[in-house]
């Protein structure tokens, strides 16, 4: 009998180029088995996901607003986890953000949209970042492992911010938990009419490719990229390690705050406890996906919009649950996970 | 009858032959030295010994049978035991419990079952430990002792103790001899792995000496001494790079003086090390590895602070410095792992770039166009097989320590840290190393060489000083310094 | 007031429940090296295959024994990606909660449809051990779940400390290499830990539809998970401990929760975010915990 064994070895290049293609490919036959289930055909199904959103203007416009904060959340993972720090925490850092701007949009009621959406968007960043801090200080100074802590400062915003909405923050004639309405000069604006794609697209294209020049062109780029594949090789260099994450961290968390700013100022103009659809979880997908790479994440982000959109299209027009989308990315993320581990192996007769 | 016999075993790894027709007997009954310095193959040998290698070729024969071991299990299954260095223990489990580990029978285990066991053990072989104590509470000492214990407790007839005494302190080392001196004498066999001639003349029956994967000589305890032993673990034709003559030193520049280092427990990994280098002067640390270089490089390229004692660069204190204000003070460093000192996932020119980022900086965005330039020149210069966008991990490891000497040397240092340069390098990129740290020495750099083969630092250094647990045992001048009179001094000898 | 506090020992009685199955599921899968942030997503799971399994079989033992299975199946694709493939365990075990959850709501749309009215089933009735008594009766009605969770406290602390199998488990967390060394498969075992884990932490989801609520909603456990990670910190990765802290979360909650009904005005989002706040305080107080399994989060590779 032939012994088959695996035995590691380094991916070659094109692997890795390979790599979201096949996961893609590999991501629908599984879940097709979920399409059979629900009595559908999974070509049907899956041409109903992938084609039809952009075959119509509107659907293609709505691809790009589901991606918009995802590209936000995706570059904040993307900027944390290059320099090594596992930031789990985009979801509350996202919250943050929308917080600092709801105040901004209920408050300044008459400042010019050219002075309230630059506050705004400063103020997010500032409070993306303050809701980093105590994780990335615990971090750097104590060790303490930051996924955990990330993870738990998400649970404990959604409480502050549940404290917010029934307490200052309730709207006083209808009683519902929601904050004011944004005055009109602080809401962004739609960038084509009838559409709810509005300038936070553009923010986010401006911040890839700033994001792309800080990786990619200055010292603090190469410096965080070091960091994050060796910590004792960065070290040893002179770099400083803990200065490099903290930097990362707190970026990343002001990041995942413009999100927050972009969906309440873009879309909703209200704060609600259901302003993120889970945007900074979706946002490790993206940026798992993307590779680490800003542009690779932004290319994600829009896929990850179109199967938002096309879930709703299959669930329209086929009846299938529309989480079905949900398990699409899942799926997606757990599959490249795999193969990103798999391609350092081959099999070799023993 | 023969315990063991090793026949013309043959192992090699890539282009290293570590073992090459080793013929290796061990009798019944007695403990028998296998000396060596430094990858001549010894631990190579007894891993095949005990399944965790596969020789290339050779036979091997337990109490007369011929055996195929291919797993530590099986090895265990045929009476063997082997006790490292690392220790495979559990800290947080007791004694007992560690003992019994993957040997127990039933599902559940009564503690008081496994302790009385283990106590009776205990009591059986000699070997004093409290089976109840926790293994993380535990000194080394005791800690070697449950290893020992846990092997005998295995049945092992044959036990395989790799460098024993490297981690114990004096005490401790007396209490292992007694204890092995007394399970021989009640049939047990060992096999003792020591570079250190006082321990194999202490206590080993008959001694068979390796250098460079080959059995130079097998010897009774009572015909041989230590001299004659140094000679054989290190006499070697000499080869081609040395220093061309001694030459008049200039003025001091580098000094170190009371450096300790305490690791865990308050041990003393570093205890009182001083010396000095001047300009154009290498300085070689010779010594056997695990006895204080790794430490001591640290200490040097700043990833440790020193507990007490004080590091000056040309009468400025750099003691408390970080690794990248070292290097700008002019401190060059190589690390003693050269995986340590560079980041593989990045590009060789990025590699190269990334001690020295300011100069690579135009407007607050990498230089890219001078960062390929330079590395361009380096690899030139070095002589690197690489490009400068390839990735560095997927380098040889000779083309990889020419990276990071390159990028040690592009600040013109004063003073050169150079740890282990030339391990496990190729003799071409080994000889290209060496002559770049002899160009530095004659640049009127002082290099302070950390190196483990003592060829190498006798080849190179002006001056020799050699370190022996954590202390510096003697400095001698390159011309009062004699393989055997080094080798002495690295072995503890007096 | 007596009345208050009976009803505030049980009611917290009945809060802790699911947080004991939970953590003791994750309190296997830590032991033996593996960080399960999968927990939140498994307990949804859970939740949903427990309601669904009861409502379509009609039986509430089935639709928990299906929970047990699904979760032990949830545990199982977790062992692939962490342990055999080396997959950082923080993004596997996150990716794990993202696919069960949407799992749980696609199933759930898909069996259920989109109702107006929330399908529900009649949950569980409370097992009262002491009819006769003013004081233990209220306190000790409780689900039968709730007798097996405190019952399972001691069974896990007999098995960790006193099988061959938990001395496995405890040595592969601690030192994997030891443990391969002395011939034990460190693989098999995580795999098996891993397994009963997730187990455990979808019965402690499912205790939440099929006994509790007697419905699945999409808040249904909200954070439960998270909370389970902090308890082990706190429990110093020892079953008995679980206990203590659960009683503790479940009492500051059941207590919130009266007091608002009574009217008095309290921050209860405080109160509600006092455990995660406590945990990341006790993280800090404890910095580089020692209690923590020393293999914890490394992903074993055999050389």
């Amino acid at each position: 009998m032939i012994k088959l064994k695996l035995e590691r070895t380094p991916a070659p290049m094109w692997s890795k180029a390979l790599i979201p293609i096949v996961a893609v490919v590999v991501t629908f036959i599984i879940t097709s088995l979920l399409i059979i289930l629900a009595d559908a055909n999974p070509f049907t199904a899956y041409y109903n996901f992938i084609v039809v959103p952009l075959s119509s203007k509107f659907s293609a416009l709505e691809v790009l607003v589901k991606a918009t904060p995802l590209i936000f959340t995706g570059l904040a993972v993307t900027f944390a986890f290059a320099s090594g720090y596992y930031n789990i925490g985009a979801e509350g850092q996202l919250y943050a953000g929308a917080v600092a701007a709801a105040w901004v949009g209920a408050t300044f009621t008459n400042l010019p949209a050219i002075a309230a959406v630059p506050l705004e968007l400063v103020l997010g960043f500032i409070a993306g970042m303050l809701w980093a801090l105590i994780p990335a200080l615990l971090k750097i100074k104590l060790k303490v492992d930051e996924v955990v802590t990330t993870l738990l400062m998400n649970s404990i915003i959604m409480y502050f911010i549940s404290a917010l909405l029934n307490g200052p923050w309730r709207d006083p004639e209808t009683g519902w938990p929601k904050s004011p309405e944004f005055f009109e000069a602080a809401r962004f604006a739609q960038l084509i009419p009838k559409s709810r794609l509005h300038i936070g697209f553009i923010i986010a294209m401006v911040l890839v490719l700033i994001v792309y020049v800080v990786l990619k062109k200055t010292p603090l780029g190469l410096q965080m990229r070091a960091v994050g594949a060796s910590k004792v090789g960065a070290q040893f260099a002179g770099i400083n390690v803990n200065r490099t994450m903290l930097i990362a961290a707190l970026v990343s968390g002001g990041i995942a705050g413009l999100a927050g700013v972009s969906e309440i100022a873009g879309i909703h103009y209200h704060l609600i406890s259901e302003l993120s659809g889970s945007y900074g979880y979706t946002g490790i997908i993206v940026a798992t996906l993307g590779g680490l790479n800003p542009i690779g994440s932004t290319i994600a982000a829009l896929f990850i919009g179109l199967i938002d959109t096309g879930s709703q299209t299959v669930s329209r027009v086929l009846g299938v649950p529309v989480y079905l989308g949900d398990v699409v990315q899942s799926t997606l993320l757990l599959v490249t996970l795999g193969m990103l581990l798999l391609q350092n192996y081959r099999i070799k007769r023993q | 009858m023969l315990a063991v016999e090793m026949k013309d075993i043959t192992k090699t790894f890539g282009m290293v032959k570590a073992n090459q027709h080793v013929h290796f007997c061990l009798e019944e009954g007695e403990i028998h030295a296998l000396l060596g310095e430094n990858g001549a193959g010894k631990t190579t040998l007894m891993r095949i010994l005990y399944g965790l290698y596969k020789a290339d070729s050779g036979e091997i024969f337990v109490n007369g049978k011929k055996v195929d071991i291919h797993s530590p299990k099986e090895a265990i299954a045929a009476g063997i035991g082997m006790v490292t260095q690392h220790f495979t223990l559990v800290p947080t489990l007791t004694v007992a419990e560690n003992i019994v580990l993957g040997y127990t029978d039933g599902i559940t285990v009564s503690q008081k079952d496994i302790e009385k066991k283990v106590a009776e053990a205990s009591q059986k072989y000699g070997i004093l430990v409290d089976p109840s104590a926790y293994v993380k509470d535990l000194s080394v000492g005791e800690r070697q002792r449950v290893e020992i214990l846990k092997a005998l407790y295995r049945n092992a007839r044959i036990l395989i103790m790799d460098e024993p005494t490297a981690v114990l302190v004096p005490q401790e080392v007396d209490v292992l001899f007694e204890s092995l001196l007394r399970l021989v004498k009640a049939g047990l066999s060992v096999i003792f792995i020591s570079h250190k001639l006082v321990e194999v003349m202490a206590v080993c029956d008959r001694i068979t000496v390796l250098r460079d994967g080959v059995v130079t000589s097998t010897v009774n305890k009572s015909e041989t001494t230590q001299i004659e032993l140094a000679k054989m673990m290190v006499g070697r034709e000499t080869f081609g790079v040395t220093r061309q003559s001694t030459r008049k030193t200039g003025k001091t520049i580098y000094e170190l003086s009371g450096i300790t280092l305490e690791g865990k427990h308050g041990r003393k990994l570093l205890n009182d090390v001083s010396f000095s280098v001047s300009e154009g002067e290498i300085l070689g640390i010779a010594g056997v590895s695990g006895n204080g270089q790794g430490e001591l490089t640290e200490v040097l390229t700043g990833l440790m602070t020193p507990n007490q004692g004080s590091i000056k660069l040309m009468g400025k204190e750099i003691t408390h410095l970080t690794p990248g204000q070292i290097s700008e003070a002019g401190v060059g460093r190589t690390p003693q792992d050269r995986h340590q000192g560079i980041v593989g996932d990045l590009s060789v020119a990025e590699n190269l770039a990334l001690e020295n980022l300011p100069v690579y900086t135009k407007n607050g965005m990498l230089d890219h166009k001078k960062i390929i330039q330079d590395a361009q020149q380096k690899i030139e210069e070095f002589q690197i097989k690489a490009s400068p966008n390839d990735q560095l991990r997927t380098l040889s490891g000779g083309n990889m320590q020419k990276v990071v000497l390159a990028r040690a040397l592009s600040r013109k240092p004063k003073v050169l840290v150079a740890s282990q340069p030339t391990r496990g390098l190729d003799v071409g990129a080994t000889e290209y190393v060496r002559k770049r740290l002899l160009e530095e020495r004659d640049r009127g750099t002082a290099v302070i060489l950390l190196s483990e083969d003592l060829d190498e630092v006798l080849a190179l250094s002006d001056r020799i000083a050699v370190i022996y647990e954590g202390c510096i045992k003697g400095i001698v001048p390159s011309n009062e310094a004699t393989p055997e009179k080094i080798g002495l001094l690295m072995a503890g000898a007096c | 007031m007596g009345d208050f506090v009976i009803d505030l020992i049980a009611a917290t009685l009945r809060i802790a429940t699911p947080l004991i199955f939970a953590t003791l599921g994750e309190l296997f899968c830590e032991r033996a090296g593996v960080l399960n942030l999968g927990i939140e997503g498994t307990m949804f799971w859970g939740a949903f295959v427990g309601f669904a399994g009861a409502s379509l079989t009609g039986s509430l033992w089935l639709g928990i024994l299906l929970a047990l299975i699904g979760g032990m199946l949830s545990g199982f694709l977790m062992s692939i990606l962490s342990v055999r493939l080396g997959v950082n365990q923080h993004v596997s075990g996150l990716g794990i909660t993202l696919l069960m959850t949407a799992l749980s709501l696609f199933g759930f749309r898909l069996i259920f449809g989109e109702n107006r009215v929330l399908p529900s089933i009649a949950p569980f009735q409370q097992l009262n051990l002491f009819p006769n008594s003013a004081i233990l009766g209220p306190i000790f009605s409780q689900y039968t779940l709730t007798y097996i969770a405190i019952f399972l406290i001691p069974v896990v602390s007999w098995i960790l400390y006193r099988t061959t199998f938990g001395l496995n488990i405890r040595s592969v967390g601690d030192n994997p290499e030891a443990t391969d060394a002395a011939g034990i498969n460190v693989y098999r075992l995580r795999t098996i830990a891993l397994v009963i884990g997730g187990g455990l932490m979808a019965v402690g989801g499912a205790y939440l539809s099929v006994a509790q609520l007697g419905s699945f909603t999409f808040g249904i456990v909200a954070g439960r998970g998270w909370v389970c990670i902090a308890l082990i910190i706190f429990a110093n990765w020892q079953p008995l401990k679980v206990l203590w802290g659960s009683l503790l979360f479940g009492g500051v909650q059941a207590l919130q929760s009266r007091l608002q009904l009574t009217g008095i005005k309290l921050p209860y989002e405080l109160f509600l975010s006092l455990p995660y706040i406590v945990t990341i305080l006790a993280l800090t107080l404890a910095g580089r915990n020692v209690s923590a399994p020393a293999a914890l989060l490394k992903p074993y590779k055999r050389e």
